[in-house]
């Protein structure tokens, strides 16, 4: 079909998703991007965050981290240290790391400088989009 | 000689290990399955992400990045991946040697050594040894995880950085195939950039376009080299670990044949005895009986 786009998300731990979609969007670095069929050749960082594709009128989310897109040949992969669709992922987990975060966040800002402000962030944005994924947080 | 029940004794405690051989051996064939299942899976991740890095490195100046900055080599430090648990063979022991010859090599050349642990094995070698281990990580080799590796490559990278060491190269038991484990050294630190040509060749498909990058390709590469670290040193683990089950596999069946040996010859040992016994006895009986006749 020359009109779909064949998507592929892969992790260390498995091929997340192998498929032929209509519409896929990632968080780039740069900003938020659309990949439809026969998109020129693109190589993206990616940022914390979640993305969906849409296949048949239906849509798929997933929240990535860590990782960068290529697309080429019409073939677009993403690969990420970690991805997972929301039935994966594990609700009370996500809060939970998302409190830790925060209150990590908050002890920072209140001068603590033994804590890695960059890394708590980064938690923060992985819970969120965990979070936003398992359609807890709008 | 040994006595009947002395014998007895020894077959039944050698049947004990058998069993337990047997069920180690067991154990570690379903384990194999699994680290083998996880190194197949990673493998397109690893793939991928060594083609992309080669397609990258093409496009940029590699004297830009801090993690491919070759410097004159005075200090090298070598990360040896080993098992935490024992009871596989030689497999530990192959690759401490390994690390051994390579290490006095380098002293040779005049240049300092560290070394870098991965795995409970080398390390509590490699502490009794006259040598510096500025990185230590055990008890991660049971179930290995990305966040593991992460570390590892975060904290090399770090002294690497730092100009602590000049160089890092590691050492891990290569999966050749379930019979065969080969210790392999390979560098780490500085990605070099022929290293990642050569990875790029080898896939080499399609018509390659012009990409666009975003954000520039030295800023991608920047993000995605500490990446290329982990993923190597997760690489490594994962066929580590493989390579330990499999490795153990094989001693655990060379034990449990070993123990059908030895029970087979104990068991014939014990049936002479009993019958040397028993004639020595009839002959008792018999002597007794003439001389009762007398």
């Amino acid at each position: 079909m020359a009109n779909k786009l064949n998507l592929e998300v892969v992790t260390p731990r498995k091929l997340v998703v192998s498929d032929e979609v209509d519409l896929c969007t990632v968080p780039g670095t740069e900003g938020v991007f659309g990949v439809m069929a026969n998109h020129a050749p693109i190589l993206s960082t990616l940022n914390i965050g979640q993305m969906h594709f849409n296949k048949d009128g239906e849509i798929v989310k997933l929240a990535i981290s860590g990782g960068f897109v290529e697309v080429s040949n019409n073939k677009m992969t993403v690969l990420a240290e970690a991805a997972e669709v929301s039935e994966e992922i594990d609700v009370e987990r996500a809060l939970r790391a998302k409190e830790r975060a925060e209150k990590r966040l908050q002890q920072a800002q209140a001068g603590r400088e033994d804590i890695d402000m960059a890394r708590a962030m980064a938690a923060f944005a992985r819970a969120t989009a965990r979070l936003k994924v398992a359609g807890k947080m709008s | 000689m040994a006595s009947l029940k002395d014998i007895q004794i020894k077959i039944t405690g050698i049947k004990k290990t058998e069993q337990i051989t047997k069920a180690m051996n067991m154990v570690a064939a379903a384990k194999l399955r699994g680290a083998q299942a996880r190194m197949e899976e990673f493998r397109p991740y690893a793939d991928k992400f060594a083609t992309v890095m080669g397609e990258l490195s093409g496009t940029a100046d590699p004297n830009v990045f801090p993690l491919m900055e070759e410097r004159d080599v005075k200090k090298v430090m070598l990360l040896v991946l080993t098992s935490d648990r024992g009871l596989c063979g030689s497999f530990n022991a192959n690759i401490i040697n390994a690390s051994e010859k390579f290490l006095a090599a380098k002293q040779e050349e005049g240049k300092e050594v560290v070394v870098g642990c991965i795995g409970k094995k080398g390390a509590s070698y490699f502490s009794r040894s006259k040598f510096d281990i500025p990185f230590n990580m055990t008890d991660c080799m049971a179930d290995i995880q990305m966040q593991d590796a992460r570390k590892a490559g975060m904290e090399l990278s770090k002294l690497f950085l730092d100009g602590a060491v000049d160089e890092v190269d590691f050492v891990y038991g290569r999966f050749v195939n379930v019979a065969v484990q080969t210790p392999t050294i390979k560098k780490l630190l500085p990605i070099s950039a022929t290293g990642l040509e050569e990875a790029e060749k080898a896939e080499e498909e399609g018509p390659k376009a012009a990409y666009i990058y975003e954000p520039e390709p030295e800023e991608i590469l920047n993000k995605l080299m500490p990446m290329y670290v982990n993923v190597q040193i997760l690489a490594a683990m994962l066929e580590t670990g493989a390579s330990e089950q499999a490795a153990r596999m094989t001693a655990m069946d060379n034990a449990a044949r070993a123990c059908k040996d030895m029970i087979e010859s104990l068991t014939l040992a014990y049936n002479k005895a009993r019958q040397a016994a028993i004639t020595t006895e009839l002959m008792d009986i018999v002597g007794g009986a003439e001389a009762l006749k007398g």
